[in-house]
């Protein structure tokens, strides 16, 4: 297991999203309504962008025509073939149970911890900025 | 202390050294005004008054996807498959695709107004040569043409014989009449002496509701629909003779999946052995002549709940040698040249329907 | 021969529509005697087609064929020994335009088929018919006749001018499910459009194989208007439509909905997953491999054994008409459940 600084906190605003690659996965980070949620931006389908895909509500019907909205803002669908995942759960939306994409586990950690705690650069050198210990960090974590 | 963030990347690249030929793109015009040039005065009026498609045909299901696309398929500014640099990127170096064949949804032979339609068939294959064949050598092409009328389509067929880089007449599955009929026969007779396949792609309005039992209401069947259009014209092309009466003429079915050719063959058989008094021009079994003559692209790719079943179909159909890898890009319902293809599919096999069979059908190098 | 069989079609034709005058009011007995109205005549087994009628089905004078209870029970019901045999009466009221012609001569057939076939013959059963393109003048019949014992199911042409799924047509599905009748989608039909998205076919044969494609489209519709669960007790019965091209069929299904559902939300589960719970289908005329092991492959590829429906189709020929062929050659336990088990059940018949 290993943690990865992907952003500040206050980087991805409520209904945001920040995409970032750790150690050759793609990864999006998600904030529904202040809780952060990380998932693999590779739909277990044919391995489309899923975390650039667009985000809207749970739909629903019990009858026809009888349209119900729920859970605005955190169903992601593919841009691909549209296949409609829950961003809390990574699990999709046609079969729970078997088709998920991959969650990280998604930790708010504040520059004082961080100078302390382990952590880990990114493969690539793309934004460097400097840790500040009044600043809350967004940390990923990955199974190598 | 200072931390390095990761960067962002868009896709991931492809790790594979399999040629892979791409039989199914769709290219668009980003502004009607760049078919000015290879249109007459009189028509860049109506262009300009009334667009390319027709406004009163009955069968607009709004698509899920705006212009049906990827939504990750749009070049900052422009719609997709717009702009040849993005569509190079995007999809011709990110799979290292030898060659691409476009198949630009125009369909001129969707205009009422003959003139017109013949006008556009021109202007647009025009325009296929000066923004897209010219810049890109691995690209290639189908002819547009009027289908409607089957002298004009035999004169572009002409027009177009003797650049190689055509190598397709472009028709839509869903058109004024099943395509067997008469009134198409010019065209056939163009095609198939300058060997090009005819492509019967997803798509078209003929002017009658989108199924046999009337309009359905949802894009769903709109497009999850579509075999059952490209059946009839399986069937149209197959019991008018066609192919008795050019032998030579090849078809490629486009964009309708291929999983119900073995139950169709089986059906159209035993209506011929049955029916055979009403069509004495035929001289073999409707399946003898769609071995012969039909080809068919991959996408969208069936997928059946086992790796078995798909081994039953492929093993069913028995035409290892006609199966056509497409993408469809920029299309939402696009196949991954890495993914859509079962892995359990044999190496032999997956380079046939990769890149060989298309490469044989085509002549490409 | 199997000690169980149930034949799930057969066709009852009306010999003339002199043989409806007991059953029709004054107005039309007079109206068929004076004007050139004298029943539908577009038909979907034109008389000159070789499947329309086998050759040991022919009767004198020109009777059609069919049209005789005798020949018919030694053809079928005696032939195979059937415990149970389904008529369906397919006379083309659909082609009829006028409301008032088409429903007084369903009232008039559906009377016709109690007195001279059901009362006359114990094992069989039988489709209502309706004006099927007047929905409201359907929903009269049904309610008129559908509580009689002796039919169980109501017989729809398969090629329509509207597709089965769109709401106009759920006043039908409601009679259905409140008289407990199956819905039969039955082979042919002649409302006036084409039968295919482009157009007229040129040949009798092309339309006779687009039924297939018909059957496709109607199943979709079904499905995707969400017809199964606005109706959860309903059943369709797909009859003389092949089977061969469902499996297919089923993949495609799955695989849209699984991209496509927000556009039609009430449909909660796999399209196929509907299909095997809700509709059945006969089984001849077979659309059959050359390979019996891929039929065998097709069958387990529907992903339910209890699909498939004996039927005879008589008189329509088929190729093959043995009857040590196909499905009494299927091994066990799936030849039971075909030639008797799965009708039993949806139907609802005991032993």
């Amino acid at each position: 297991m290993s943690k990865h600084i992907v952003a500040t906190v206050n980087e991805i605003p409520v209904g945001g999203r920040k995409l970032v690659e750790i150690e050759g996965r793609s990864i999006g980070v998600f904030n529904l309504g202040g809780e952060f949620f990380a998932l693999k931006s590779r739909c277990p389908h044919q391995g489309g962008p899923l975390c650039e895909g667009k985000v809207g509500s749970l739909v629903e019907a019990d009858v026809p025509g009888a349209y119900t909205l729920s859970r605005p803002g955190e169903m992601l669908r593919c841009p691909w073939h549209s296949w409609e995942f829950d961003i809390r759960t990574g699990q999709s939306w046609w079969h729970p149970a078997r088709m998920r994409v991959a969650q990280y586990p998604v930790t708010v950690e504040d520059g004082a911890a961080l100078e302390s705690a382990g952590w880990q650069k990114g493969p690539y050198v793309a934004e460097t900025f400097r840790v500040e210990v009044n600043q809350q960090y967004l940390l990923v974590e990955i199974n190598p | 202390m200072t931390l390095t963030l990761p960067k962002v990347q868009t896709a991931p690249a492809l790790r594979t050294r399999e040629a892979v030929i791409d039989c199914d793109i769709h290219n668009t015009i980003p502004d009607d005004k760049l078919l000015h040039p290879y249109l007459p005065a009189r028509w860049r009026q109506h262009l300009d008054s009334f667009g390319i498609g027709f406004y009163s045909q009955g069968a607009y299901y709004p698509r899920q996807h705006m212009n049906a696309a990827r939504t990750d398929a749009w070049p900052p500014g422009k719609i997709p498959g717009s702009d040849l640099d993005f569509l190079r990127a995007q999809l011709l170096d990110q799979w290292q695709i030898d060659y691409g064949l476009l198949n630009p949804l125009y369909l001129a032979g969707e205009q009422v107004i003959p003139d017109y339609a013949d006008a556009l068939a021109t202007a647009l294959n025009e325009w296929l040569i000066h923004h897209w064949l010219d810049p890109e050598p691995r690209l290639r092409a189908c002819v547009i043409v009027n289908y409607e009328d089957g002298e004009s389509a035999a004169a572009e067929i002409e027009r177009r014989a003797t650049d190689s880089r055509f190598v397709q007449v472009l028709l839509p599955a869903r058109t004024r009449e099943p395509l067997g009929r008469r009134k198409y026969w010019k065209m056939y007779e163009a095609a198939e002496r300058h060997g090009l396949p005819v492509g019967i792609h997803f798509g078209g309005a003929g002017g009658w509701p989108i199924t046999g039992a009337g309009w359905p209401s949802f894009y769903f069947e709109d497009h999850c629909g579509m075999p059952q259009s490209i059946q009839s014209q399986v069937i149209s092309l197959v019991f008018e003779g066609v192919f008795d009466r050019f032998p030579d003429l090849k078809v490629v079915l486009i964009e309708g999946g291929f999983a119900w050719l073995p139950p169709l063959m089986w059906r159209l058989d035993r209506s011929w052995r049955l029916l055979r008094d009403e069509v004495p021009h035929l001289k073999r079994a409707p399946s003898e002549y769609i071995r012969q003559h039909f080809w068919f692209t991959t996408q969208p790719v069936e997928e059946p709940g086992t790796p078995e079943h798909f081994r039953q179909l492929l093993d069913q159909l028995n035409m290892d040698d006609r199966i056509l890898f497409s993408t469809d890009y920029p299309h939402w319902d696009f196949d991954s040249p890495g993914m859509a293809i079962p892995g359990s599919v044999p190496k032999e096999l997956r380079r046939k329907i990769m890149s060989e069979n298309a490469r044989a059908l085509y002549k490409l190098e | 021969m199997p000690t169980s069989l149930i034949d799930c079609d057969i066709h009852n034709a009306v010999p003339s529509v002199q043989a409806l005058f007991p059953y029709l009011p004054e107005y039309w007995r007079e109206y068929i005697s004076q004007s050139a109205f004298k029943g539908p005549i577009d038909t979907s087994y034109p008389v000159g087609a070789a499947t329309s009628a086998r050759p040991d089905s022919t009767l004198p004078a020109g009777a059609p064929a069919g049209s005789d209870l005798e020949v018919l029970r030694v053809h079928t019901l005696d032939a195979w020994n059937a415990e149970y045999g389904l008529l369906n009466c397919a006379y083309a009221l659909e082609s009829l335009h006028s409301p008032y012609a088409a429903a007084t001569l369903a009232t008039a057939i559906n009377e016709w088929q109690i007195e001279h076939w059901l009362a006359k013959e114990p094992r069989l059963r039988a489709s209502l018919v309706v004006p099927s393109q007047y929905p409201d003048l359907a929903v009269k019949e049904i309610d008129r006749v559908g509580h009689h014992s002796g039919f169980v199911q109501i017989f729809l042409p398969v090629h329509s001018l509207a597709p089965y799924g769109t709401r106009q047509w759920f006043p039908v599905y409601e009679a259905a499910v409140r008289h407990d009748l199956v819905i039969g989608l039955h082979f042919g039909g002649t409302p006036g459009n084409p039968p295919t998205a482009s157009g007229w076919p040129s040949y009798y044969a092309e339309e006779y194989a687009n039924q297939a494609q018909l059957f496709q489209s109607q199943v979709m519709s079904l499905i995707v208007e969400g017809v199964f669960e606005q109706f959860p007790a309903l059943r369709v019965a797909l009859i003389e439509s092949g089977f061969t091209w469902m499996p297919s069929l089923m993949w495609r299904l799955d695989k849209e909905w699984r991209g496509i559902r927000r556009e039609i939300p009430w449909v909660k589960r796999l399209p196929s997953d509907y299909i095997r719970a809700h509709i059945r289908m006969t089984t001849q005329p077979v659309d059959a491999p050359s390979e019996p092991d891929h039929l065998l492959q097709i069958i387990d590829q529907l992903g339910s054994d209890e699909m498939l429906m004996f039927s005879t189709d008589y008189p329509h020929l088929h190729d093959d008409l043995r009857q040590d062929a196909f499905p009494l050659n299927l091994p066990e336990p799936l030849r039971t459940k075909v030639i008797s088990g799965n009708a039993r059940a949806f139907y609802r018949w005991s032993r």
